[in-house]
Parts: C-alpha cells; structure tokens; sequence
C-alpha cells in the first residue's frame, strides 16, 4: 500500500472509528470527511475519469470541483470532501461515468 | 465608407443559416455569412437535437412531406458534413417514442399519426401501445405511463456538433463567416442589397437570405416581408454523463451521445425571456421519473431556457421579397430536424433550379 | 415567512446573521457546510483552541461563532443552496436549498449572498495528476482533520503560501520549498502602495513576521518561477519550473499551489446580479453598492464573494449590510446606522487600504491566464488550453460560443473550475477585454441534485 501524502500530529489520533474501503477494513478519525479519510489512508486516486480514465485525487476540498467523487453505501459520485465518513460505511473508489442501477 | 462586397449574404449564423449557406456554397455560390452577439438569443444553441417526424404536419401536408423528405435525407447529410467538416454530428434514427400518462392525449395522438399516415402512405411506419404492452418491451418503463406511440423515422443528432460541423464545413467550402456582426439596417438599393452593421460598417450585396432566427423580427419588415416570429419558451435539464445508455428515445427524454440524457418539453409564452424556472424544472423531474424510474438517483447538472422561433402558424416560412427582388425570409422551428432540406432542396428553390421542390404551402403572404 | 436568508456562516455571513438577529430580524442561515466559520475559520467550534499552529487569528473565530446563537437566528448547516431567484418572484425572493437529500424552496423579505472565495484555477501542464492540490485545500485539511502535507511544496503567489508555510512549519513538518511566482519588478512596483498599505499596519507585520518564520525555518525559497509543470513519479511526482532563466526539477508527494482567490459567482450570476471585471484582480465580481444592495429587488451581496478584501473587512461589511437591511425592513433608521457602523466602516477602510499593495505584489502569473496548448483547463471535460484555441480561431468568440463549441464549463463543477480561466484564454488570444466578452451565464441547480430529489421539491404550494 502506498503511504499517505499527509502525517496527523500524534494528539490528532483520537476517536478511532472503522470503516471499509473497497472491501478491506480502514479506520479514520471521528468527524473527518470522506476524502479526508481516504486522503489519511493512501496516496492512491479516488477515481479515474469516464473521458481519458485519468486519475485524480481530491483538489478544492470545499465542493466546488467534484474530483473527489467516491461511492458511499452503494450511492455513486459522492463528493467525499462534502460527507462525514460515519461507522461501518462502504466506501468504494469509482472508474468511469455513473451507471444505472440494474442495467450494464 | 467602403462597403464590403459578398454576391450571397446570409444574415444569422445558425443551424438555419448555416444549412442555408453549406447547400449555396455546394451550389457553387460564393457566400459571406454574419452573425450576431455571443450573447444573442441562439435556439441553435440551446435546443433538443431531435431529428423529428412523427406528428409534425399531422394536420398540415406540405409540412409532414417536407419533414419527411429531411428524415429521409438524414443519412447522407450526416455523412457528407463529416467528410466535408471532419466533425460527426452522431446521427441515430432508432426509432422514436412518445410517451403518455393520460390516455384521452394518447388517443387524440394516436388519431393524428392516423392522420400523418394518410398523407405520407405506406412507407411511414408508426405503432401505438397501451402500458403493459411498452413495459413487456421495454422493462424499466414507469408503472403510470399508460400507452406509446412509435415512429421508425424519428431520430436525433448532437446539435452543437451539427452546428460545430456546419460552421466548420462552410468555411472549408470557401465560404467566410464574419462574427459579432449584427445587422442593424438592410435595404434594397436598386440592383443590390445594402445593410448597416452595429459597428456602422457596411455591406453590399446581390442576394441576401434572412435566417437570423427571433433577430428577423427587426429585419424583416424592412424588406417588405409580413410573417412575424415569436419567441417560444422551452425549458431543458442535462444531467451528468452516464455510462448505462437509455434504451429508448423519445421526443421529452433522450441520452446525449456524450452520455448526459437531456429532459425537455415545455412551452410558454413569455416574450424575450429565457430564464429557467423552478416550476418546470420540477416539472420535467416528475416527468423524467414517471417515465424511468431508474433515473430518479441521477444528478442534473444544470436546466436552461432557450426561445423557439415560431411563426404564427407554427410552420416554416420561406418567403422571397414582395417586390420580387432577391432577398429571402427563412425561418422555421425544427431548424435542426429541416436541416438537410434546408441545404439542398430550399436552395435549388432559391436558384429556381428546374428540381425546385413546390413550396407554395411556406409562402410569407399566407398571413 | 422570514425577513433575511443569509447564505453561507464565513466572517461576512456569520456577522451579518447575528447583526441583523440582534436588530430584531427573523433571520435563517444557511451553509453547506457542518459547522459555521467558512474556509478561514473552518472547523472552528470543533477544533477551538486545540491547534495552536493555526495561529491566533484562527481563534478568533470563535467569538463570531458563538454569536450565532441568538432566538431569532435558525441556522441549518448541511444545507447547499442551488438556485435564487429575485423580488420579482411570486411572494418575494426565494431560496432553493437541499439539506439531507430534500429541497425545499423558502421565500424571504431579503436574501443576503455571503457565499466567499475560491481558490483561482491554477492550470498548467500536470495539475490534475493526483498529489496536486490548491494549498487553501491543504490548509482546509489541516482545519478539519489535523492533517498537515508532507513531504510538500508551496508553489505560486499570495500571502495564504506565507500562511500555510508558517503553520507547517510549527506543525513540525515544514514544506520542502517556497516556490514563487512573483518577480522583483512586481515587488518594486507594489512598494508604491505600501504608504497607504501601512494604515493597517497590524497586518504588514504580521506578513513580515511569517516570512521571517520560513527564513528561520530553513526552507528553500525560489522567486520569479515560470514553467509549471508536474509530471508522476512513483507515488510523488516531480516538479518542473525555471527560476531566473535556471531551470529546477524538485521532487514531492503534495503539491500545493496558489495564485489568490477569487470570488465565488455560481449564485450571484445565475441570479441574474450584473457582474463586473476587476481589472486589478482579474476575476469577476458581482455589482453592488457600498451597502451591498444589488440591482435585483432583494438580493445582496457581502464578504469576498462581493470582491475580495479578505476576512476582516468581510467581518465588517457583514455588519454594515445587516443594518442596511434592518434599515430596508424599518427595523432602523439610517441615522442610528451610520452611527452604528462607524467601527466597521474604519475595519472595512483598513482593509481597502491594504488590498492594492497586495494585488500588485502578488498578481496571478500570466502562464496561469493564458496557459500553453496542452493544459487541461476544463478539469470535468478535460479540454485543453489548445482547444479553446482553436475552436476560437473557427469562430466561437464569446463564452456561451465557446461552451457550447468545446463543452468546457459543462462538468459537473459548472464552469467554476474553468469558466475563469477560459475567459483569460480567450481574451489573450482574441485580443479582448473580458468585460467586452462579458461573463459565463449561470444557471441553476448551481449545485447538483438528483431528479427525484427536484421532482419532489416542496415549493411552498
Ligand atoms: C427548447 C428548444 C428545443 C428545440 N428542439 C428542437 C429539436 O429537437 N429538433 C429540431 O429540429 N429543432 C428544435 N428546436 C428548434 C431549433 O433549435 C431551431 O429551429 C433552430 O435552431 C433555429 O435556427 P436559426 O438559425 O433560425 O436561429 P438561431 O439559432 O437563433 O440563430 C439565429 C442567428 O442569427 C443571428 N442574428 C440575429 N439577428 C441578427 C442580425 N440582425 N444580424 C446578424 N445576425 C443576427 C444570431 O446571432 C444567431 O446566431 C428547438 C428549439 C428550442 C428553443
Ligand atoms: S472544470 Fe470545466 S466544468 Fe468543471
């Protein structure tokens, strides 16, 4: 696993709480966003893009550029820097443009 | 002040004028083209890509022969401006649906496809169904849409490519287009036609052709043509692209080639006004839903308001001066649709070419 | 019905809100947000006074907070307005918002737009590649989540960088460098300001004291840097510039570039407010009075989506705009006003006093205006630099031309990562001055929502 491109001061550790990342368990700190759990974890991307499949990683942090797009309890192109990882939740990275329930 | 010389001017950069100016230049005009303001009124830009025939002219013949001799020539338009433009316009003519929630609209529609057959014979194809019949076919239809109706002519292009494609095909032709050149003034002078642009310059020309969309309002008139357009409001919403493609396309719900499906339909009177509106816009929401259910978790990304050109009997006009000079009124809603005609057909009328189509039924002075 | 919506809780919003509670309005605040404070104060009830790298002036804000409570302030965080529409509306300017997957439409007497800044699209070649972020995003982590960049570069303009610098630095992990755009010419020319810039004197030195802090610090410092460009590398990447005709290659796994902000117009112009270029600030702003009133029945605009002053004078026009709606809803009179507003008035004239030198000191580089060819500058449709060019030499001469020629502007972000720098590309490449382009035109949702959601939107009906 690739390391994270950021470091949480030692007293920041705190309110440990589990959630899962493409099926594999991940932990976070209460009352971090999405990305900023993500971003804690790994330096991988996010998501690959539906034009050129590039990957990207979260950029403004403040919902306005939806780079950040993950899905979250099975609902596609969530903006993670918007939403608070809470206990339990399936985060899964995304490829691609959003695709209809049921149908390929 | 010396003025600029063109034998055709087409006044408005549209799909209209566009189509105007690609079907003079394979005629082996030479052509200038003016556009107006970046900011102008543009249906062209803002409209639905329909390549439509079902229903159009269910009352009217000369519009449902004119409409589906355009379908018919679809085909090889597309493909003529692509080898021409090197851009694709992403034609499909799958077939096209119109969906109903209320039956008593599905039957008086379905008396007007009853209707469009007559006049167009054998060779158009439409079918009517009641629900359950539509959701067998096609699963994933809503549970309250109560019956279809289906023409196997009806299509759709990407309008903005079309236009992309149109621009880029004049120019290729040897035809030039001059930007952010509103005519503010036109005129016959003697052998010629004169126009003052907003920037005061100066155009002098032997022939000239009125396609500036809601902007003829002001031109026309001037020319001694009688037909007044209207703007017509209609509302849209785009949402983000999707990979799943729709297995349908009907004339209120239809998937970009790109992957955003666009919702449209509306109308309303309201003057010059392209706003969007909330009430429509959940209005096309709900309707969107009722349809396919399964793009209720579909995010819009943005609604818009784009002004439809309407005469005041809803069909094209294509008129020639009154005083019988060469100044031409062309104008239409379904610019896109007509496209194809526009450029082959319209122009072998303007050159009274011996195959001119009879267009007596668009004739300015029916007002 | 309520007599003021304010959107958003940054300095402006916040002061606003409480002001105009205070003066006895029924006032709803909304932010989309958790938590009140914006992005300067972000995380504030949170965090309080836990992160002392932050520095005192982020402490501050927890006094502005804590105004908020007030019985005639209702304050729904977690609530993302999408579309306003102006007094001519059916009963009074209206507001619709979602907030937990259900939107609703409420009408108001007056709606304030206090909605702040973004961070200026900084595009050049590799700026999307993953570990490339603006460094007001970095800073917006170490806010909320106490992460602080590693193993990062600050890379552009503007005195945020010195900032940022600064509290990586007493966070323990300073940057690795100090990348910087400005040039000793743009220096010279902005000392000419400084007499007037020294009225806020406070502020001046407290500039002074972070650029020593990261001379202290060690960290390597390069100015007049042009070339930008980022290439992957393992899981870093590396970066590219030239520095004074030399050129450097420096290796990283964040970063963090910068060039001002800008305000944020998606609201403003989709409600049909006039805007305005700034020609020192390059951006565009919404028309408004000294007051904040907009040509649009109802609708005002304060804090630095009405222009950028930064957060001190957003904190006082808040107050000034609160009375002038109180006074709008005969809840004051304008003698009491004005008298009132005399401590903003002189916050708001300190402010203004230090923006020119800061403008001229640290305008954004021109490489990031006009950017070479194979620049994404349309991050969601991934069109470049080049594009744009070329659909402009075919003819797409204006924005809406030019949208619907490339689909630059048609992401999802719409427009708001993009629009601004393709008016920059355009104007340098047509030759023509943005205002004769005029903006982007923007339309609801400003913020995506699903169409069940607007299918079931209440509309008050
Ligand atoms: C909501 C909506 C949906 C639609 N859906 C469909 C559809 O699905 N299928 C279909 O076939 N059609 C559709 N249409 C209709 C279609 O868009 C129009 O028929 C077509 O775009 C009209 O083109 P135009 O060139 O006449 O007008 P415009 O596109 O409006 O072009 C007029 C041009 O003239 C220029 N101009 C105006 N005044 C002057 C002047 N004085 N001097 C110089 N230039 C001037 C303007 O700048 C502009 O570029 C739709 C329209 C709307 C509004
Ligand atoms: S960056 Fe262009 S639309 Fe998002």
């Amino acid at each position: 696993m690739t390391v994270s491109r950021f470091t949480r001061r030692n007293e920041a550790i705190q309110d440990i709480i589990s959630f899962s990342l493409d099926g594999q368990p991940a932990s976070a700190c209460a009352g971090d966003t999405v990305a900023a759990a993500l971003l804690a974890h790994d330096s991988a991307a996010f998501r690959h893009t539906g034009i050129h499949s590039s990957p990207r990683t979260p950029f403004c942090m403040m919902g306005i550029c939806f780079d950040c797009l993950v899905t979250i309890d099975g609902v596609q192109n969530q903006q993670a820097c918007m939403i608070t990882v809470t206990v339990g939740m399936d985060i899964r990275r995304q490829a691609g443009f959003r695709k209809l329930e049921g149908r390929s | 002040m010396n003025a600029l010389r063109a034998e055709n001017l087409v006044i408005g950069g549209g799909v209209v004028g566009l189509s105007v100016a690609f079907g003079l230049l394979q005629a082996g005009h030479k052509v200038h083209v003016l556009d107006g303001a970046d900011r102008d009124l543009r249906a062209s830009h803002g409209n639905f890509g329909l390549t439509w025939l079902q229903g159009k002219g269910a009352r009217y013949a000369p519009y449902s022969r004119w409409t589906w001799s355009a379908v018919q020539q679809w085909p090889a338009f597309a493909e003529e401006l692509a080898e021409i433009s090197g851009q694709e316009v992403a034609l499909e003519q799958p077939g096209g649906f119109e969906f109903f929630t209320d039956s008593d609209e599905h039957q008086t529609f379905a008396a007007d496809l009853a209707a469009q057959a007559k006049t167009l014979g054998h060779d158009f194809t439409y079918q009517s169904c009641d629900g359950d019949t539509l959701r067998r076919n096609i699963p994933g239809i809503g549970p309250d849409v109560t019956g279809a109706t289906y023409c196997a002519h009806d299509g759709h292009v990407n309008p903005l490519k079309l236009l992309h494609a149109l621009r880029l095909s004049v120019q290729r032709l040897g035809g030039t287009i001059q930007t952010n050149a509103t005519v503010k003034d036109l005129k016959r002078d003697g052998a010629f036609y004169r126009g003052i642009l907003a920037d005061q310059s100066q155009i002098a020309a032997d022939r000239v052709f009125l396609c500036a969309g809601l902007g003829a309002s002001d031109l026309a008139p001037q020319l001694g043509f009688r037909t007044i357009v209207r703007p017509q409001r209609g509302e849209l919403l785009i949402t983000e692209r999707l990979e799943t493609r729709l297995p349908f396309l009907s004339s209120t719900i239809r998937q970009v080639d790109e992957g955003g499906v666009q919702i449209g339909g509306t109308k309303a009177e309201v003057g010059p006004d392209d706003a969007e509106t909330l009430p429509k816009m959940r209005e096309l929401a709900r309707h969107a839903v009722a349809i396919w259910p399964a793009l209720a978790e579909v995010n819009i990304l943005r609604s818009w308001g784009a002004l439809r050109v309407v005469t005041p009997d809803g069909y094209p006009v294509y008129g020639r001066a009154p005083d019988g000079g060469d100044a031409f009124l062309v104008t239409c809603h379904s610019g896109v649709t007509l496209s194809p005609v526009h450029a082959k057909q319209l122009v072998a009328w303007f050159d009274d070419h011996k195959d001119a189509p009879n267009l007596e039924g668009f004739r300015d002075d029916r007002f | 019905m309520k007599n003021l919506i304010v959107i958003g809780a940054g300095p402006a919003g916040m002061s606003a809100a409480a002001t105009a509670a205070r003066g006895g309005a029924k006032v709803l605040l909304l932010d989309e947000q958790p938590h009140p404070g914006g992005q300067i104060f972000r995380n504030i009830t949170r965090n309080r006074n836990t992160l002392p790298h932050l520095g005192p002036d982020y402490a501050k804000g927890l006094e502005q907070a804590e105004a908020l409570q007030h019985p005639n302030l209702t304050c729904r965080f977690g609530s993302t307005v999408w579309r306003i529409d102006d007094g001519r509306a059916k009963d009074g300017p209206r507001v619709a918002y979602s907030q937990n997957g259900k939107s609703q439409s409420v009408a108001a007497r007056h709606v304030l737009i206090a909605t702040g800044a973004q961070e200026r699209p900084t595009p050049f070649p590799g700026w999307t590649l993953p570990g490339v972020m603006p460094a007001g995003a970095a800073q917006i982590l170490m806010k909320s989540s106490d992460l602080i960049p590693r193993e990062a570069i600050l890379a552009g303009t503007g005195p945020l960088l010195y900032l940022i610098a600064a509290q990586m630095i007493d966070a323990g992990t300073p940057p690795l460098a100090l990348v910087e755009t400005q040039t000793s010419s743009m220096m010279a020319r902005a000392l000419s300001k400084m007499p007037r810039a020294m009225i806020d004197r406070q502020q001046v030195f407290k500039g002074l004291s972070l650029l020593r802090k990261i001379q202290k610090a060690g960290v390597r410092r390069y100015t007049a840097a042009q070339e930008f460009r980022a290439r992957p590398q393992g899981d870093g990447l590396t970066f590219t510039f030239t520095s004074k005709g030399k050129e450097h290659v420096l290796h990283c796994a964040l970063l963090l570039c910068h060039q001002g902000i800008v305000p944020s117009t998606n609201l403003t112009r989709s409600a049909g407010i006039p805007h305005q270029w700034n020609v020192t600030q390059l951006c565009w702003q919404p028309t408004h009075d000294d007051d904040g009133r907009t040509d649009r029945p109802g609708l005002w605009v304060a804090g630095d989506g009405a222009g950028i002053f930064g957060a001190d004078a957003a904190c006082a026009q808040g107050v000034i705009t609160a009375n002038a709606i109180l006074c709008a809803l005969d809840d004051l009179s304008p003698d009491i006003a004005r008298h009132i507003n005399a401590h903003a008035l002189n916050r708001r004239f300190r402010a203004d006093a230090l923006r020119p030198f800061l403008d001229a000191a640290y305008a954004p580089a021109p490489e990031f205006l006009s950017p070479v060819d194979e620049t994404i500058l349309c991050r969601c449709e991934e069109i470049t630099a080049g594009q744009v060019r070329v659909a402009a030499s075919n003819g797409a001469e204006g924005p809406r031309q030019m949208k619907t020629a490339t689909r630059a502007g048609m992401g999802p972000c719409q427009g708001r990562m993009c629009d601004l720098s393709v008016t920059t590309t355009l104007a340098a490449h047509s030759g023509r001055h943005p205002t004769d382009l005029g903006p982007h035109r923007a339309r609801s949702p400003c913020k995506p929502v699903t169409l069940g959601e607007l299918s079931r939107l209440d509309l008050g009906d």
